[in-house]
């Protein structure tokens, strides 16, 4: 037992001192300032939290809500069929299994490839010119569109698994059940399948959300420079602007915003169950 | 009893976790050959007694001596005791012969050796052929029967069970009884019987210690345990028992007489009772009778109770009955079917006559 | 009707899901260097990918970071889901778990950047060592909660048999609970490994100049303009996965069988 203690010991003092620690000197930095020799200094100040209540960050904030939101929107919308569809059918483990695999490979590359096809001469513009949908290429790369479709790509796969085991639980004969009591189809959709995911929609949503907010890269590549996210803002002020009270205040700030959200969705849906 | 040396010898034994203390100042020895049954409700720390002969808890006073040895500091591998779990435990990934090799792999014998004993432990748990069957196939009472024989296989001095029954069904559960009984004898090894089902401790046990909440309230034979219980508890939670709160009239060496319904009862005083003194006394509803009038003579009501049937339930072997007595009072009896007395059909209402017989009841000093 | 609709619409998201990927593929055969017209089949840039010494210094460290940082995290889940698995109830592990809970809901930027703070002030150079600790340090939650499913399965009696049995408690740790437990410590290593080799956040803000990572050379490449030489690296890091992949899953299946 001893050496387990001795083991288990490091283990916690490894947590404390790499987890814990850096959070805590994060949000103390956070109330620091900045000065031209030092990254962070003394006095203490509320100056990086005042300025985050600038119309700038507001508006890079909500920016992130609404592609964040966008995001999970489409993720749910596509991945709540293909999770029912995937229990219904008779090759489960192996479709899951073929979800996992672009899983494995880096999300840089194939976001990477999405620059092929989302181009101005690229596969999608050309394929659109060549079946005369439209007349001339469309800019599809560097707005929003080509960022949301980066964000849905990566993060479809984390929408798909909470679904998909949420949905395998499901006792279908419960449908059964409802139809021979003379539930029509929507109703029986609406009033026992639906209620029945909600957990794997609760965390199918916090896996995609959370990751939108703060995926800095992927709006990067696809969305250019002029696609500031909050994400993106934080990069900047820690290693371009050099001012990491600042991206102190603001990522505390990002957590705190996440937390809110998480505690107000779980709440009326915890509430339910 | 003959003057035999205990095989364990448990002291003056406490055990406390913080401020709560599970077992206190228990006193027990185990004798050899014997199946000694620990018996008593949820939480009375039974178990937790089990767990400190094992060796997975330690006291936190007093010593167990097993074999003359104080074993109280060594750690489980070390003693000569095994336990079966209630959950049995077995090896997922082992097959029911290297479950049951186990424990001689552990002490690194020659592997031939292994096996024949293995071999001859699932035997005596006729589970020969058995060996390479995967664990997860078994029936539970086939994986009471590997646990049981993984423990007896390296023949430790005492084999503790764990209520190792209490997930089987009822007839699963009574073959069980007799065969563990029956190989007990057979490998004449000392078991330690964990149980909280009185009927299955008096069916089992050579001996019975009754637990209740951290202390022993009694030890004995089965009999000792049910015809004379030491105190309310025993007499409560072993068979069903009608308890009345009396105070002694009269008493002299031999008789107590007590007043019970407006009628002077006498018995005898075994507890060397005095006038004044308030006594609890019980009857087990086999030992009552219920009469009809018709079946008695006058002269022979004066000494009964008269009582109306309140409720019947048919039990094939028995009819048991409720009787409220006079003062509204209800008392238990239970009537068996025998050649003897073949009117035995009451109606719900009817008047009766309730009588018991004589020196079986037990009388108890009161306990508040 | 339903059957079409169900079989449609799945292929239509995989193609959705995998045409970026064959895109990829394709074009890592183009003989051009910067156009998506076809320009003829070669295996080219192939030969440079093979030639290319920072990329393959560069994926060279990050397999060796993941390994590291993967081993030393599952050892660590390791250890602690089985002491608490064998400790039932104690105080230390309210600590544990609300420690977990915070990193897992605690944005990997914000990680980085805490990371970044702490290795300033502790003045720790940022290179392979403040690598490997913040790898090792954001794989643990996923690997506890990995094991930690498993173990919730298992009967802790079997342990405790085990010793009571005679095992000694390092006999009872090898021979039941690691032969029980180590489909799941795999798990969680494979796990941590792709976590590892694939992340671009906390990398970002804890790497320095003298150990060069994949996904942030990948990165810089990315940003600057693009070689097919990064789709034939694409192609081979995906057909490894995908090997590995079906490998892992046809060896399942041989098990249960």
């Amino acid at each position: 037992m001893k050496n387990r203690s001795l083991a288990l010991s490091a283990i916690y003092i490894w947590l404390f001192a790499f987890a814990l620690i850096p959070i805590a000197l994060t949000v103390a930095a956070s109330f620091l300032s900045s000065s031209t020799s030092e990254l962070i200094t003394l006095p203490f100040t509320l100056s990086n939290y005042q300025s985050l209540f600038s119309p700038l960050l507001l508006h890079i904030l909500l920016r992130s809500l609404g592609l964040a939101l966008v995001t999970t929107f489409f993720c749910l919308a596509l991945a709540y069929p293909f999770s029912y569809f995937m229990v219904k059918s008779k090759h489960q483990s192996l479709m899951l299994l073929f979800i996992i695999i672009p899983f494995w490979t880096s999300s840089l590359i194939r976001t990477y490839a999405l620059i092929a096809i989302l181009k101005f001469n690229g596969l999608l513009n050309t394929a659109l010119l060549k079946l005369h949908i439209i007349s001339s290429p469309i800019t599809f790369l560097y707005t929003n569109f080509a960022v949301i479709s980066g964000l849905v790509y990566t993060l479809f796969p984390f929408m798909v698994l909470p679904l998909f085991t949420n949905m395998e639980r499901f006792d279908f004969r419960l449908i059964e059940a409802a139809r021979d009591l003379g539930a029509s189809r929507r109703q029986t959709f609406w009033r026992i399948f639906l209620p029945s995911t909600k957990p794997g929609i609760l965390s199918g949503v916090m896996m995609v959300f959370l990751p939108a907010m703060t995926l800095f890269y992927i709006p990067q590549i696809l969305g250019g420079a002029r696609s500031i996210l909050i994400g993106n803002l934080i990069q900047n002020q820690f290693l371009v602007a050099g001012d990491w009270p600042q991206g102190a205040a603001t990522s505390i700030f990002l957590t705190f915003i996440l937390l809110i959200f998480m505690v107000m969705y779980r709440k009326p849906w915890s509430k339910q169950s | 009893m003959t003057r035999i040396k205990p095989l364990v010898e448990i002291t003056n034994l406490k055990k406390s976790f913080g401020s709560n203390t599970i077992l206190k100042d228990i006193n027990l020895s185990v004798y050899p050959g014997e199946f000694l049954t620990l018996l008593g409700p949820s939480g009375c720390g039974k178990t937790t007694l089990l767990r400190l002969i094992s060796g997975f808890e330690t006291a936190t006073d007093g010593q167990i001596l097993l074999d003359g040895h104080c074993v109280s500091q060594l750690p489980p591998q070390q003693r000569d005791i095994h336990t079966v779990f209630q959950t049995y435990a077995l090896f997922p990934h082992l097959n029911v012969y290297e479950n049951v090799a186990f424990a001689l792999r552990c002490q690194k014998l020659p592997e031939d050796e292994i096996k024949t004993r293995a071999h001859e432990a699932l035997t005596q748990v006729q589970l020969t052929g058995f060996d390479k069957r995967d664990t997860k196939q078994l029936s539970g009472g086939q994986q009471q029967r590997v646990a049981i024989a993984r423990a007896i296989v390296n023949r430790p001095k005492v084999l503790l069970l764990d209520e190792p029954l209490s997930s089987l069904d009822y007839r699963l559960r009574k073959n069980m009884q007799s065969e563990l009984k029956h190989l007990q004898k057979e490998l004449n090894m000392t078991f330690i019987f964990v149980t909280h089902d009185q009927e299955e401790a008096l069916s089992m046990s050579d001996r019975i210690a009754v637990f209740n909440h951290g202390h022993i309230e009694q030890i004995g034979t089965p009999r000792e345990v049910y015809e004379t219980p030491e105190s309310l508890f025993v007499a409560g939670f072993i068979g069903e028992a009608n308890i009345f709160d009396l105070e002694i009239t009269k008493a002299d060496a031999k008789s107590a007489c007590t007043v019970i319904e407006d009628k002077e009862m006498c018995c005898n005083n075994t507890g060397n009772f005095k006038a004044g003194d308030k006594i609890h006394m019980i009857i087990r509803p086999e030992d009552i009778r219920v009469w009809s009038p018709s079946e008695v003579k006058d002269k022979d009501t004066q000494v009964m109770l008269p009582a109306t049937i309140s409720e019947i339930t048919y039990k094939g072997k028995t009819v048991d009955l409720s009787v409220t007595l006079a003062s509204g009072r209800v008392i238990y009896a239970s009537e068996f079917f025998d050649e003897d007395d073949g009117d035995l059909d009451y109606e719900l209402g009817e008047q009766v006559f309730v009588e018991w017989y004589s020196g079986w009841e037990v009388l108890l000093p009161y306990e508040k | 009707m339903k059957q079409l609709i169900k079989h449609g619409y799945l292929s239509f998201v995989f193609v959705l899901l995998y045409l970026p990927i064959l895109v990829l593929i394709a074009y890592s055969f183009n003989d051009a260097h910067f156009s998506l017209s076809w320009h003829g089949f070669t295996i080219n840039w192939y030969h440079i990918l093979f030639q290319d010494e920072d990329l393959w210094s560069a994926l060279i460290n990050s397999m060796l970071l993941g390994f590291g940082a993967a081993s030393i995290a599952s050892l660590f889940a390791f250890i602690v889901c089985v002491h608490l698995f064998l400790q039932s109830q104690t105080k230390s592990s309210n600590f544990l778990h609300s420690t977990l809970l915070m990193m897992i809901i605690l944005p990997d930027i914000v990680l980085g950047i805490s990371l970044l703070v702490f290795f300033n002030l502790a003045h720790i150079k940022l290179g392979f060592t403040s690598l490997f600790i913040a790898h090792i340090t954001f794989c643990i939650p996923f690997a506890i909660i990995v094991i930690q499913s498993r173990i919730s399965t298992l009967n802790v009696d079997t342990y405790h048999s085990a010793i009571d049995l005679g095992a000694s408690k390092l006999r009872a740790m090898t021979h039941i609970i690691l032969p029980m437990l180590w489909p799941a410590v795999l798990s969680a290593f494979l796990l941590c490994f792709t976590l590892s080799f694939d992340d671009v956040i906390i990398s970002y803000f804890v790497s320095g100049p003298d150990f060069n990572i994949l996904p942030l050379y990948i990165f810089s490449l990315v940003r600057m303009g693009v070689t097919p030489e990064l789709n034939a690296l694409c192609s081979i890091t995906i057909g490894l996965s995908m090997l590995l992949v079906l490998g892992a899953h046809m060896l399942s299946k041989k098990e249960t069988i």
